[in-house]
């Protein structure tokens, strides 16, 4: 099967890597004529938000809930360095070993190392949308190790050799035949049905194989316990509890700041995790361990703490609430345009809005800068994330860097948007150049108008605008003109 | 009452009848208005568009024009969320405190239009009269950005003849979003070709909001489209009555 085969993101295999991805217009295209894809979205998209209002709706204190945990969130944010310190110290004392990667390339090596110690030539994996981040299944089968995916989306996605879409629902671009073509193709089932009973028994014999034979595992986390050196994983299915509890070796690859201080902040970020990513009161499946407890579980376990970018971020003022996020994808189920792309435009592991401002900051503004411009700004995201990250607010600092950068660069000089948004500025800084121009681009508008008093197509950048939309021409008198031909007389003007 | 109108840039350039029916209705409420000739724009597109100084100098201008107006109206919800939600924090970044001072003061004198009139003047029936079917777009930056909640409907409710078409999807951007309608036109126009959806399904003759930006998009399309639908600002269905109804319709 090869990688450039048409998958259900069309148009070819989906670069989730932000430093080679094409930019986000390009990469929507053919996503945005993909009807399939765009119906699989917006149908999961609708049925993720509808059970998520239900839940919040309960909630009296959902307000509070939010305040608390974007409390909990700012303040593990300032004090980073000695929550980890302090969560590495517990974990090893509890006889877990923790490692410190500064960047993908080093957690990746640190990963392998523990796999040769182990003489591992096949692992499973679980609930790790970070080491997707950092490209550890290609650079593990290059390594000669085989890595097989256990949860059920991630499955789906290995077998059909499709990229993840969304952070939570991974699979959430493909439906359910399209799930039973993958399965009946690679497990060889070809009487399989699309009965989603059929096709969860189908990955349920695929899987126990795999967690009986494999005793090897790598995990994400949701949470690290400073004060007990714990970690929480959350699922829906019961696999994650399969691949953290049977093997004999456990490695957990965690972002910096996915610590919380204390025990009891659980209460708040599992309320607001939950009902946030899945619509549920609760996940089915809390796993919570610590360290090594002999003769149960994984009698090795290690934690790669992983960098990445993230203290760059933490030094940033605006940026620094990016990392609150708990990676519960209510942002990319609520924003409209998430909703019409789905997650492989945005080039990257994350997507939707929390991709947007967090995939540039981790390449340190050097790559992925049209993803700050993905959005319109209306501000859904900011309205539903559960720890009140302001990403309308981070967006617009971004794009702020990325004019700074982009405006020093000689060929953007007369790029039509760079020229058109210099010469606006110029005319709305002085009210008589800004009414000249009214009157000189009504005559030049005038070329473009129809008998109709509408235009019906533009060159250059306005043709994206009558792409697919007209525009009333302009009108022979602006309000000023109107204003002063009543002789009214004009206030008073502040010294 | 004296008020101080800002009929920000595209509404001057683009949208006169809206700032026209803006002084019939305020009038007709007994309000005295001012409009300053040196306005121009307040500085949202070139803030949403990462151009930051360039903004510092339009919300700068604006500043020091209506510092000393006693109230400012502002038929545009996106200008004035530019104005309340980004005003501040530029100022802070540039480090000028006179401005951040003068700005605090005048932010509790700034309104969105219906803003003005519920909460300032203390009126939802104007007195208007608009004998069609009409459904009422929230655009984002009025719904979430300056929370106007049940005003604009509480203002339709009291228009006369008119027959209000709830809009499905209410909360849903129409995909306009300033200079992101052509940096990313292709999926603008796919939020569009949804929203759009929505809106016509309540078979209303016009579609309306608080702001015609998003109105421009929608009008835009449908237009193109033969949809059999009209935009119209708030503003000119407020102003409309039976001796003077809405400019176009008479």
């Amino acid at each position: 099967m090869s990688r450039g085969r048409a998958n259900a993101a069309g148009g070819g295999h989906p670069v989730l890597d932000p430093a080679l991805a094409p930019p986000f217009p390009v990469a929507a295209l053919p996503v945005l004529r993909n009807s399939q894809l765009r119906k699989n979205v917006a149908h999961a998209t609708d049925v993720i938000q509808a059970k998520r209002a239900r839940v919040v709706a309960e909630k009296d204190d959902w307000q509070a809930l939010r305040n608390a945990g974007a409390a909990i969130r700012d303040h593990v944010l300032e004090n980073l360095g000695a929550y980890l310190e302090q969560f590495e110290e517990r974990c090893t004392a509890a006889g877990g070993t923790v490692h410190w990667a500064a960047d993908a390339a080093g957690a990746r090596s640190i990963i392998l190392e523990i796999l040769r110690q182990e003489k591992a030539a096949e692992v499973i994996k679980i609930k790790t949308m970070t080491s997707a981040e950092i490209q550890l299944n290609p650079f593990l089968e290059a390594a000669g190790v085989k890595v097989f995916e256990t949860d059920l989306a991630e499955i789906i996605l290995q077998l059909g050799e499709e990229e993840p879409s969304h952070i939570v629902a991974p699979a959430l671009h493909v439906n359910r035949s399209q799930v039973r073509e993958i399965f009946a193709r690679r497990m060889g089932l070809k009487d399989l049905s699309d009965d989603p009973q059929a096709l969860t028994a189908a990955a349920r014999n695929y899987l126990r194989r795999k967690f009986l034979d494999i005793p090897t595992a790598i995990s994400g986390a949701n949470f690290l316990i400073a004060e007990t050196g714990s970690v929480a994983v959350v699922e829906s299915e019961g696999n994650g509890r399969m691949c953290l509890t049977l093997p004999r070796a456990l490695i957990t690859l965690a972002g910096i700041e996915k610590v919380v201080p204390r025990f009891q902040d659980l209460e708040v970020m599992l309320q607001v995790l939950a009902r946030s990513a899945t619509g549920e009161r609760m996940n089915p499946y809390t796993s919570l361990w610590t360290g090594v407890t002999p003769g149960d579980g994984p009698q090795r376990f290690h934690v790669v703490l992983l960098d990445n970018g993230r203290s760059g971020i933490l030094a940033r003022k605006t940026e620094r609430q990016t990392l609150r996020c708990i990676r519960c994808a209510a942002c990319m189920n609520a924003c409209p345009v998430y909703r019409q792309t789905g997650g492989h435009a945005y080039g990257s592991v994350y997507p939707g809005p929390i991709g947007a401002i967090l995939t540039p900051q981790l390449m340190q503004m050097h790559h992925a800068q049209s993803l700050p411009f993905a959005s319109s700004l209306c501000g859904a995201c900011y309205e539903v994330c559960p720890v009140k990250i302001n990403i309308p607010e981070v967006l617009l600092e971004l794009r702020s860097q990325v004019v700074n950068q982009e405006r020093r660069q000689a060929l953007r000089f007369f790029d039509p948007m760079y020229v058109g948004l210099r010469v606006a500025n110029l005319l709305f800084s002085r009210a008589w150049l800004f009414h000249a121009a009214q009157r000189l681009g009504r005559i030049g508008l005038g070329f473009f108008t129809r008998g109709d008093g509408w235009i019906h197509s533009l060159p250059s950048v306005g043709a994206k605008w009558t792409q697919t939309r007209d525009l009333r021409g302009l009108p022979s008198q602006p309000f000023h003109a109107w204003w002063a031909e009543r002789g009214r007389k004009p206030m008073k003007e502040a010294k | 009452m004296r008020a101080s109108l800002f009929i920000t840039c595209y509404n001057d350039t683009l949208y006169p009848e809206t700032g026209r029916a803006v002084v019939r209705l305020l009038e007709r409420l007994g309000v005295e208005l001012e409009f300053h000739p040196r306005q121009t724009c307040c500085g949202q597109m070139h803030a949403n568009t990462g151009f930051r100084s360039e903004a510092f100098s339009q919300a700068t201008r604006f500043v020091s024009l209506y510092q000393n107006a006693e109230t400012v109206v502002i038929p545009s919800s996106s200008c004035v969320a530019m104005i309340r939600d980004q005003y501040p924090g530029l100022f802070e970044e540039l480090g000028n405190d006179e401005l951040r001072r003068q700005l605090a003061d005048l932010l509790p004198r700034v309104f969105e239009l219906s803003e003005f009139l519920i909460d300032r003047l203390g009126v939802d029936d104007v007195g208007a009269y608009f004998p069609h079917r009409v459904t009422y777009h929230a655009s984002c930056h009025g719904l979430r950005g300056l929370h106007l909640g049940d005003r604009p409907n509480r203002l339709l409710a009291k228009v006369r003849g008119l027959d209000l078409a709830p809009l499905p999807n209410l909360d849903r951007c129409c995909g306009f979003g300033g200079t992101f309608s052509v940096k990313n036109g292709d999926v603008s126009s796919a939020m569009l070709a949804v929203k759009l959806q929505d809106v016509v399904s309540t078979r209303a003759e016009f579609c309306t909001a608080l702001d015609n930006s998003c109105l421009m998009h929608l009008g835009g399309a449908m237009h193109r489209q033969f949809a059999g639908m009209k935009t119209i600002h708030m503003a000119e269905i407020l102003a409309s009555t039976e001796s003077d109804p809405a400019e176009g319709l008479a």
